[in-house]
Order: structure tokens, then C-alpha cells, then sequence
């Protein structure tokens, strides 16, 4: 079974005038079907207003389809008896750090929904713990998260989600407000999840290099998904991702480049260590 | 116009339990047209730095010069030193307020009270200059792509004709394209418009693209201010700093460990294409 599934998902909303009148129907996200394996790792890139961010919104049910259906590990999104279910199935972490921290020391945070879940006392630590070492930040237990650094801090979102123990985690561009070394941290603890628990990763990113390590990577356009494959297929297409108003890694970028210029380098280069091996052979 | 730090100093909350010296003993002069790229990890005080340029805060000790005059000396006029030192914040369309595009543009002309006639000629002026289309002026800012709405926001600022502009982040959030073409469009004002650009990036590669020198700031120090080339060739105490060099630099010194006979100082995809194509002609 999916963990992630779609079929012919539509979202539309209406806009109004300044009396509140409706003039019209915005259709953000156009039929689309995507499938995430359990256990996959799947990247979701397009320009700003391409619709990924409302197509991973549906994935916990904060928007439902207003045409098709989305099922998260089996249960339809549209059906209110399944909502609880379908958001502890998927767990989600945005954008900004500081709007989703509400503790006012780190495992008080990450506590914080389990708590509402009415999980008893006992295991509430033990899963705080195991959370906070699995995001290495345990020895910041007791620290206010207000003197945390960018990348610190969306670790610790990552441990309030992964402290409810979801299968699927969406991440929407959890690296954007973040210093070098603060996305390094994300990426790196991300990797680690995905090692130490098998947890299914959905992550928005407009950074081409945080893909490269997906199983699957969709392109949206305009509401559709345009494109997907592995980052090696979706790479090798340099001007078609220009065209959709997005970019290939460094490195691709530098392949392409030597390319043109009338080095025999294969397509589809992603890694620095296969630019590096290409040109080693061709020396 | 020139800007010149010397020795300044800036702490947070002194004499309490919050205090935080953020800035030591900078020194720093920029000149009239300079491109320069200010890069720290969060929290290395390079947002404190960039806010005393147009005296949004006083330095704690240390003397702050512009065009030669002292900007903490009594009776110093702040409000032109506001009107030539642009600043544009992280996230700057979060300010945009007004019913209608011109208007949010107009509102700094406006304040500098000038005629409502000269108010709207500057603040076209300035979203022409940020190539936003002409059709859009009469349309709420709030309906417009992330993309769009920061370019009013810049050309706010712009409208209020500044000789310096201090960007913190103007690419953060936006899609590759987005972040090309704001970028394009500030070097293209730097040239065409002789404006000085001071420019903050967490993006080591927009900043070895656009800029001809950086300023490093680590713990409330200046750490390195060279060149591009100069600067991402200490990319290991970079990295310990929490920054890094640009994909490319990491590439020639991997080819370079192959023993292939490559220079090390290539900082963007061009000069590095260069540099391998001449070791294949070698």
C-alpha cells in the first residue's frame, strides 16, 4: 500500500471582491496523482505559486480535495472520522522556526503534542528523549529555545513531529530561513531519520542540491505535476526545469557547461564525485 | 559618498544578564559603487552591523562616518542619512501596507515630503527600474506572487532614490528564477545607477557571482574583507564558522586531490569551466 497516494486531486477556492462577493474559482492544485512508497524518500520542486506547498497541505488534511481523493496510509482525507488518523500518520514542519515553537524549554516543546494526545506522563519523557537524540539535539533538553540557532531550532520541530511517531513526515521548505551550516544540520538529520526509524520523507525545497539523495522527485507547474523521476532523470533536463522557473545543482550546472564547450561528459551529472570521476577518465 | 566604521562597538542589554557585546572593534570602509556581500552565520552580528549604516541603532563606542561626516556628532541630520542609505529588510513584502502598488512605493517619496506630482514620478521611476510591469500599479500588493511583491518592496525603497542599498536576505524563499532575477536586476542597478550595493546572503554561490568583495563576520569580528576568490579560499575556516565556499570551489579542490592540474581559485561555474577547459589544452 501507498503511504502517500492521490488520484485526480483538485483544490479550488474562491476569490472575492471588497464586499466579500465571489468572482471567481482559483484552481491551485489540477488533478494530480502521486504515489509515496512507504519508506521513500520524495522531493517536490516548483516556482513560488506552482502549488506544492497547497499539494502537501492535503497530506495531513489541514486542506481536503475539493475534487478527487487523497489517502494517507490508507485513509481517505475527505472523511472527518479518519482526521485524527490521517494527521498522526503525517507529521508536518514549515518554513519558519520560530512560528512553530511554543515551549518555552526544548522538551517541554517537543512534548507538546503528545501531550494533547493525552499520552501518559511516562511515556511522554521517554519519547521526548528518544525524539531529542534522534535530531542530536539532547544535550539542549533544558535550554530555551529562544537561544537557539535557525538550523537547532527546526531540528527541534522536527523532534515535536517525530515524538508522535508519524510514518510520513512533510517538510515545506524547512531550510529556506536557514544559514549554510544551519541546512547542512536539516539535511543531515533528515538523512539520519530516514536510517533509524524508516520514516517516509515528503521535503519542498527550491535548494536543486537537497534533492539529489531522493528516490523520486515531481515538478510542479501551474497546479500540475510536470515532471518526476529519479534526480538523475529529472536533472538531465536542464532547460526544461529553466523553463519551469527552477535550476539544477552546481554541479550539473558546471557538467552541462564543459559539455558545450565539447567535453565528452555522460548527462545527467549530480554528484561532484561523478564530475570529478568524468573528468579524471577524459585526462 | 563614502561609508567608513571605525572601532565600533555595539552590546545588547549592558549591565544586565542579557548583555551581549555583538559588535567588536569593526572597522570597515566601503566606497561610492562598491558591490559588496556581507556574509556570518546567524547570529555572528552582520544584521547588527548592516543597521547602523542608516542609524536605525547607535553604535555603542567607535566613530561612523558618511560622505565625511561624523553621523554621531550633535545636530548630524538622520533623517538624510535614512533617505540615502536604503535599507531593505529580510522578507520585505511583509511591510507592503497600502490599498494599491503605487501607493505602497509612493509612501517614502511621501514622507520625505515631497509634492504628490514628484512622489509619483519617482516611485514609476523605481519600479521600472525593478522591471515590474506597468499594468500591475493599480492592483492590491497582497494579490501578487512572493516574487512580485518583493520587488515593490525594493523599489519602495528605491523610490526614495538612496545611493546606498543594504539588502539583508532579498532572495530568501524564492524560487531559483525569482532569486536570478532580483539578483540581475540589483547588479544592473549597481552599474547603470552607480548605486553602491551592500548585499547579505546565506547563498555563498549568489555571492560569489554577483559581488566583488565580502565581508566576513564571525562572534561580532571581522574575520576576512577581500575578494570573492580570496575569501572562498579559506573555505575550511569557513565551514568552521558555519559558512562555506560555493559548490564549484569544492569540485576544483577535489579534481586538484585527482591530480589533475587545475587552479583553485575559480568561485563561479564560468571561471571554473574556464580553468578546467585550459587544463585540457594544456
Amino acid at each position: 500500500m501507498d503511504m502517500v497516494k492521490s488520484e485526480k486531486l483538485i483544490y479550488e477556492y474562491a476569490r472575492h471582491d471588497d464586499e466579500g462577493n465571489i468572482i471567481g474559482m482559483n484552481r491551485a492544485i489540477d488533478e494530480v496523482d502521486i504515489h509515496v512508497s512507504p519508506g521513500d524518500f520524495v522531493a517536490i520542486l516548483g516556482h513560488n505559486g506552482s502549488g506544492k506547498s497547497t499539494l502537501a497541505k492535503h497530506i495531513n488534511a489541514i486542506l481536503v480535495p475539493t475534487g478527487g481523493t487523497m489517502w494517507v496510509n490508507g485513509r481517505d482525507t475527505k472523511d472527518p472520522e479518519e482526521l485524527w488518523n490521517v494527521r498522526q500518520s503525517a507529521g508536518m514542519v514549515f518554513q519558519n522556526p520560530d512560528n512553530q515553537i511554543i515551549g518555552t524549554v526544548v522538551e517541554e516543546d517537543v512534548g507538546f503534542g503528545l501531550e494533547n494526545l493525552g499520552v501518559p506522563t511516562e511515556e511522554i519523557w521517554k519519547r521526548v528523549e528518544d525524539s531529542l537524540k534522534a535530531v542530536g539535539m539532547i544535550q539542549y533538553r533544558t535550554n530555551s529555545p529562544n537561544k537557539l540557532s535557525g538550523g537547532q531550532k527546526q531540528r527541534v520541530a522536527i523532534a515535536g513531529v517525530i515524538a508522535m511517531a508519524p510514518q510520513c513526515i512533510v517538510l515545506d521548505e524547512p531550510t529556506a530561513m536557514l544559514d549554510p551550516n544551519g541546512r547542512k544540520e536539516v539535511i543531515r538529520t533528515i538523512q539520519e531519520l530516514r536510517k533509524r526509524k524508516n520514516v517516509t520523507v515528503i521535503l519542498i525545497t527550491h535548494y536543486m542540491d537537497e534533492v539529489i539523495d531522493a528516490d523520486k522527485v515531481y515538478v510542479m507547474d501551474s497546479g500540475h505535476i510536470v515532471m518526476s523521476g529519479t534526480p538523475k532523470e529529472i536533472f538531465s533536463q536542464v532547460e526544461e526545469l529553466k523553463r519551469y522557473r527552477l535550476d539544477v545543482p552546481q554541479v550539473t550546472m558546471l557538467a552541462e557547461e564543459l559539455r558545450k564547450r565539447g567535453l565528452d561528459i555522460p548527462k545527467g551529472i549530480i554528484r561532484t564525485e561523478e564530475l570529478v570521476e568524468a573528468l579524471c577518465r577524459l585526462n | 559618498m563614502s561609508i567608513k566604521l571605525e572601532n565600533i562597538n555595539y552590546i545588547y542589554n549592558p549591565g544586565t544578564v542579557y548583555e551581549k557585546h555583538a559588535l567588536k572593534d569593526i572597522n570597515l570602509t566601503i566606497e561610492q559603487g562598491e558591490f559588496v556581500g556581507v556574509i556570518g552565520h546567524t547570529g555572528s552580528g552582520k544584521s547588527t552591523l548592516i543597521q547602523h549604516l542608516n542609524g536605525l541603532i547607535k553604535a555603542t563606542s567607535g566613530n561612523f562616518y558618511y560622505d565625511g561626516k561624523d553621523v554621531y556628532s550633535p545636530g548630524y541630520n538622520m533623517k538624510e542619512l535614512r533617505t540615502q542609505v536604503g535599507l531593505v529588510f529580510q522578507y520585505p513584502e511583509h511591510q507592503l501596507f497600502e490599498v494599491d502598488v503605487l501607493t505602497d512605493v509612493c509612501f517614502g517619496p511621501k514622507n520625505q515630503g515631497l509634492p504628490k506630482e514628484e512622489c509619483e514620478k519617482r516611485a514609476k521611476e523605481a519600479l521600472q527600474l525593478v522591471g515590474f510591469p506597468e499594468k500591475y500599479y493599480t492592483q492590491s500588493p497582497f494579490e501578487l506572487s512572493g516574487g512580485q511583491k518583493r520587488r515593490v518592496a525594493i523599489a519602495g525603497v528605491l523610490a526614495m532614490r538612496p545611493k546606498v542599498l543594504v539588502l539583508d536576505e532579498p532572495t530568501a524563499g524564492l524560487d531559483p528564477k525569482g532569486r536570478d532575477e532580483i539578483l540581475d536586476q540589483i547588479a544592473y542597478l549597481h552599474k547603470q545607477a552607480d548605486l553602491t550595493v551592500i548585499l547579505v546572503s546565506h547563498s555563498m554561490e549568489d555571492i560569489a557571482k554577483y559581488v566583488e568583495r565580502i565581508v566576513v563576520v564571525n562572534d561580532g569580528e571581522k574575520m576576512f574583507d577581500a575578494s570573492p576568490r580570496e575569501v572562498f579560499s579559506h573555505y575550511k575556516e569557513l565551514e568552521k564558522v558555519g559558512l562555506a565556499a560555493p559548490q564549484v570551489t569544492y569540485i576544483m579542490h577535489a579534481l586538484k586531490e585527482k591530480g589533475m592540474d587545475v587552479p583553485l581559485g575559480a568561485t563561479t561555474i564560468e571561471e571554473a569551466a574556464d580553468a578546467i577547459m585550459r587544463s585540457f589544452h594544456d
